[in-house]
C-alpha cells in the first residue's frame, strides 16, 4: 500500500478470510526493498525472476497480461559514483545484445536534470509529474502534439512549454553533457549540475565498457519517475529503416531501470537509507518478438532435449529396449522409448522426425546375437552397427556430451 | 492536509478534556460523554498512513529465500529438471491463480484450505492449491491426449503451518506426468524410475518406494468387511493416503531411511520426500463431453528436501557459493580503476564470470577478502608496474599462488564455451548431422 500511487487500483487483493490482509505482488523492486529493510542488509547485488501480477485491462495482441514475468537486476549499497549504474548499462548491452533481436539504443537521462529543467522554464512543482509525461510522449509523437497537449490540456503557458521544448528535444552523446554544463541557465541550477555531472562520469565508464556507441543521452525520456531518483535509463528496440538514410524509430522499450535512493529508507523503521540501482528486462515483450523470429524463419523449436530413442524392430523386444533405455538414463543419456509393447519401426522413426530426436538406437533380433544396436541418424538416415559396450560413448560423442556423467 | 492537522489538534484537546475530568473525579455520566466525543473524533482521523508502524514480515506461512536458500534450491532443481529432460519430458507453465470454478470440487475437504481472491468486479478466481487440476484442466481446454510433462511452480495452501517441520502455505511442488493411453504399466514403471533416479542424485541417504494399488486397497476392505461408507476413515487410520480424493489412485509413496541405530534393525522412515500415482478420472471431469486421459505421475516434495539438504551442508560445515565468479578484477595500487573497469569488461565479453569492487581505490587486501568471503577461486590483479610490463597477476585466493600471466592471453586462458543463448543443446531443431 502507498507505494504505486494511481496504479495502487491495478493491485490483487486477497479475500479476507480472517486471517492477515494479503495482496500479489505487483512488482519485485518493493518486495527487494522490504527484503532489504527487514534482514537490515545494506549492500547486496541480485537479481529476481519471477511472475508479478497487475490487473490491466489487457491488451493480449500488444503482449500485454496480468500475470507476467519481471526480471529485475540491482545493486544496493553505498558505492563510489555511478560505478553500478555503469555496470547495469553494461548488462543492459550484454543481454539485449546476446538475445539477438535487433539493434537496440539505451536511452539515458537524470531525474535530478529533468527537475532542474522544469524549474528554470517555470514548470511548478505541482504540475512536475504531468509535464513529465506529455514530454515522454515524444518519443512517439511530434513536438507540435506534445506541446499542445502541455498548453491545452494541462494549463501550461506557452513560453514555458517552449522553452521546455529547447531542452527536450535534444539527445545525443557526452557531447550534450558538456554542452549543457555549459548551458546559462540550467548551469545556475544545483540539482541539474548534479545530475550532469554524474552522467559525465557516467560516459566514461561506459566508454571504458565499450559500450558508448549504444547510449543516448535524451532530454525527453521521463517516465516511471516515482521512486527514481538519479540516473534513468530506457532500452528501445530500433527498426530498419525503410529507406536507407531514414532516422531509426523505436518500437517500444525492452528494458527499462534507474536509481531510486529513497526506497528502502520507507520500509526501515529508522528510515535508514539504502542506495539502490537496478534495471528490469521487459522479457513478456521479448518472448513475443523471438515468437515471432522463429515462425518467419519457419524453424522449428524443440520441446524436449531427447537425444536417442530407443526402438525395435521387430516384436517381442519389449524387454530389451527397456534395458537398454535404463542404461542409457544410467549414463546421463537424454532418452525415451516408445510406450508399445510392440511398436511398428515407420512409427518409432516418425515419433522421432515429429519431436527433433536427432538419434535411434534400434534392436533388431540379429542384431542382438550379434551383440550390436543399429545406431542411426533420424535426419541422413546413415546408420551403424555399434557394439553394445561402445554405444554410451558413441551416442555421447555424436552428441557432443563430455564423456563423464552430468 | 491542513483539515488533518486541525482533527489532530482537536483530538489532542479533547483527549486532555477526558483526562481533566477523570482526575477531577468528575460524575461517571460526564467522562463518558465526553469519551464518546473523542472516540468520534479519533474515528474521523482514521488510520495515518505516513506514520503508520511496518510490521516489515511476510505473510504467515511464507518466506523469502535467501541467496543460500536460493543456491541449495538451483541445485536441487537441477538435479531434478535434468532428470526429467533425460526422460523426454516438456514443460508447461500455468496461471498461479485459476477461475475458482476450476477448483472447486476437487478436494474434497481440503477446498476450506484454498485462498480465494477478492471479489474486484471481475472473474471470481483462487490460488492454485496443486499441480495437477492445473494440469488436467490444461488437457481438456487443448483438446490434448498424451503428453509427458513437468511442471516446477508455487502452490498456495491455507494451512496451519508447522514451520519447523517445512510445511508452509506457499511452496513449491515438483510434479512430473504422463498422459496417455498406453500399454500396461511402462509409463508407470518410468515414473517410479525417475523417482529413484531422482532420489539418489540428491544424496540425502537411502530411501525406500512404497507401492500399492486402490484397487488391491479396495478388495481387501471389502473382503474383510469394511462397508463402503467407512472406506475413507479406515484409510487414513491405515495410513495417510495423500491423493484419496482421486477415486482411482494408486498409491506410492518414496520414504526416507534413516540409518539403523544398531546393524539389524530394522529402517525407520521419517516421512515422504515424493509421491505419486496414476489417475485416469480427473481429466474427464473437465472434458465437456467426458473423454477421458488416462494419466500416471509422481510429485516430488522438494521443500522437505531443501530442509535436509541444507542441514546437511550445515553439519558438514560446506559453505555454499551464492554466485559463480571465477575471478574478481582487483588494483594494487590507487588510480587504476580505468585499468580494472577495461579489464573486466573484457573479460565479461570473452564471456568470463567476473567482478569487481565498486570502489574508486580499493586495498588490495580488501579485495582479497571479499574473493574469500564470497569463495572466488581467483584474482587477477593489476599494477603499475605490471601494466608497463604488459602483463597481469593471476593469484589463486585459496593457494596465494602467483601465476604471471600475459595479459592478452588472459583472456583466452580462461576461457569457457559460452553458449548462453543454446543451453546445453540447440534452441532451434534445424536439419544436423547426428
Amino acid at each position: 500500500m502507498g507505494k504505486y500511487g494511481e496504479d495502487s487500483k491495478l493491485i490483487y487483493d486477497l479475500k479476507d478470510q480472517g486471517g492477515e490482509l494479503l495482496s500479489l505482488r505487483y512488482d519485485l523492486t518493493v518486495p527487494f526493498a522490504r527484503y532489504l529493510a527487514m534482514n537490515k542488509l545494506t549492500n547486496i547485488k541480485r537479481y529476481h525472476i519471477a511472475k508479478v501480477y497487475r490487473r490491466d485491462n489487457p491488451a493480449m495482441t500488444r503482449g500485454r497480461y496480468r500475470e507476467f514475468y519481471q526480471c529485475d537486476f540491482d545493486i544496493a549499497g553505498n558505492f563510489d559514483p555511478m560505478i553500478p549504474d555503469a555496470e547495469c548499462l553494461k548488462i543492459m548491452c550484454e543481454i539485449l545484445s546476446s538475445l539477438q533481436i535487433g539493434d537496440f539504443l539505451v536511452k539515458v537521462n537524470d531525474r535530478r536534470i529533468l527537475d532542474g529543467m522544469f524549474a528554470i522554464c517555470g514548470v511548478s512543482d505541482s504540475k512536475f509529474r504531468t509535464i513529465c509525461s506529455s514530454v515522454d510522449k515524444l518519443d512517439k509523437v511530434s513536438w507540435e502534439e506534445v506541446k499542445n497537449e502541455m498548453v491545452g490540456e494541462k494549463g501550461l503557458a506557452p513560453e514555458v512549454a517552449d522553452r521546455i521544448g529547447d531542452y527536450v528535444q535534444q539527445h545525443g552523446g557526452v557531447s550534450l553533457v558538456e554542452q549543457l554544463l555549459q548551458d546559462p541557465k540550467l548551469s545556475q541550477n544545483k540539482q541539474a549540475l548534479e545530475g550532469l555531472g554524474d552522467l559525465k562520469l557516467l560516459f566514461e565508464y561506459l566508454t571504458l565498457f565499450g559500450i558508448d556507441d549504444k547510449i543516448s543521452f535524451d532530454l525527453s525520456l521521463a517516465r516511471g519517475l516515482d521512486y527514481y531518483t538519479g540516473v534513468i535509463y530506457e532500452a528501445v528496440l530500433l527498426q530498419t529503416p525503410a529507406q536507407a538514410g531514414e532516422e531509426p524509430l523505436g518500437v517500444g522499450s525492452v528494458a527499462a531501470g534507474g536509481r531510486y535512493d529513497g526506497l528502502v529508507g520507507m520500509f526501515d523503521p529508522k528510515g535508514r537509507k539504502v542506495p539502490c540501482v537496478g534495471l528490469s528486462i521487459g522479457v513478456e515483450r521479448i518472448f513475443s518478438i523471438v515468437e515471432q523470429r522463429l515462425e518467419a524463419l519457419e524453424e522449428k523449436v524443440r520441446t524436449t532435449e531427447t537425444q536417442v530413442l530407443v526402438a525395435s524392430a521387430q516384436k517381442k523386444l519389449l524387454e530389451e529396449r527397456l534395458k537398454l533405455v535404463s542404461e542409457l538414463w544410467d549414463a546421463g543419456i537424454k532418452a525415451e522409448l516408445l510406450y508399445k509393447k510392440n511398436p511398428k519401426l515407420l512409427n518409432q522413426l516418425q515419433y522421432c522426425e515429429e519431436a527433433g530426436i536427432p538419434l535411434v538406437a534400434i534392436i533388431g533380433e540379429q542384431e542382438l546375437k550379434d551383440g550390436v544396436i543399429k545406431l542411426r541418424s533420424v535426419t541422413s538416415r546413415e546408420e551403424v552397427d555399434v557394439r553394445r559396450e561402445d554405444l554410451v560413448e558413441e551416442i555421447k560423442r555424436r552428441t557432443g556430451q563430455p564423456l563423464c556423467i552430468c
